[in-house]
């Protein structure tokens, strides 16, 4: 691969091994897509058969969902940095805006777990009817997927505090960086189409 | 190489700001606005996609001079977002149109009929 590497352009791109990595990763992201599409397809089909458990208007808070929207996109934008510093050839910056995306993503989960939990309580689980059913299994396959990406990125950091900046290593968290972004854009349409239509009708 | 070295990154502010302000909207449309239901449904679906744009445009690098914008297998995605939005639409099409629902808002166009669905669990 080495005998291919381009002088100029980010370091992430300047092998093959790397630009068919971020292209395979798009790939991925393109099945992911359909994967959630799936689930918001089950969720708007059984929108409302909550049977005798409670209906989503009483039970979601507009609050505790800004919040953690806030969350979310501000990590989004902190991943953003990370990968700018990681062009600027800065380790040190790349590092520090990682770990402060990964604690906004911890905050995240912290305030999902939390938001599951409430709904249990007032009798809204994920075996009481059809209707939340569909709700945890979309939300928290969202939620399981910040879950890896903070575990993932946590052994990147390890990886790159070992090795530096790389041909490797900055592949790898420009893939991760598209990861988590990812990740933003499937909670904004959570965010409208479960909590806001939720809460409007 | 010319905007990697920049101190400031530009694109990113603009984007993050864009995306609060986004959000801030369809938060205000949902729970602060008397606007009809159908308006606000449009509305948000509307201003998700938009932020998807923000997301994909400003952060994730989809057009770039630098990595020679050929990386990105633009059928791939699209194929995926078709998808979505077949199986979205369809699904709802085909499991949740037809059913009664009491609501005497009217309304014949299509797009009204697909948000009168989303009434029908009430």
């Amino acid at each position: 691969m080495s005998a291919e590497e381009l002088k100029t352009g980010p370091l992430e791109y300047r092998t093959k091994e790397g630009q068919m990595s971020i292209l395979g990763f798009w790939i991925f992201l393109g099945a992911e897509v359909v994967l959630f599409a799936t689930l918001f397809a089950t969720y708007a089909v059984l929108f409302g058969r909550t049977a005798d458990a409670p209906h989503p208007g009483e039970l979601f808070e507009a609050g505790t969902v800004l919040i953690m929207t806030f969350l979310l996109l501000t990590s989004s934008f902190t991943c953003g940095l990370a990968i700018h510093e990681m062009r600027r050839g800065s380790v040190k910056g790349l590092t520090i805006w990682m770990i402060i995306t990964l604690a906004l993503g911890l905050g995240f989960l912290g305030f999902e777990i939390y938001e599951f939990v409430h709904y249990a309580h007032e009798g809204a689980t994920i075996q009481s009817s059809a209707f939340w059913s569909s709700f945890f299994v979309l939300a928290g396959t969202h939620g399981l997927h910040v879950t890896l990406g903070i575990g993932w990125a946590t052994l990147l950091l390890i990886q790159i505090a070992r090795r530096g900046l790389t041909n490797v290593t900055s592949r790898k968290f420009f893939i991760i960086s598209l990861y988590w972004h990812f990740l933003d854009v499937i909670w904004i349409f959570i965010l409208t189409s479960v909590y806001l239509i939720g809460m409007v009708i | 190489m010319t905007n990697t070295k920049k101190r400031i990154p530009t694109n990113h502010i603009v984007g993050f700001v864009l995306s609060l302000v986004m959000t801030l909207v369809a938060a205000w449309a949902a729970i602060g606005s008397d606007l009809p239901v159908k308006w606000v449904i449009i509305g948000i679906m509307i201003l998700a996609l938009l932020q998807a744009g923000v997301q994909l445009f400003m952060f994730m690098h989809v057009t770039e001079a630098e990595s020679g914008n050929g990386h990105i297998p633009w059928n791939m995605m699209f194929h995926g977002f078709a998808l979505a939005g077949i199986l979205v639409a369809g699904s709802l099409f085909t499991m949740s149109f037809g059913f009664d629902h009491n609501h005497d808002d009217g309304g014949g166009n299509h797009q009204q009929q697909e948000q009168q669905e989303e009434h029908s669990g009430h």
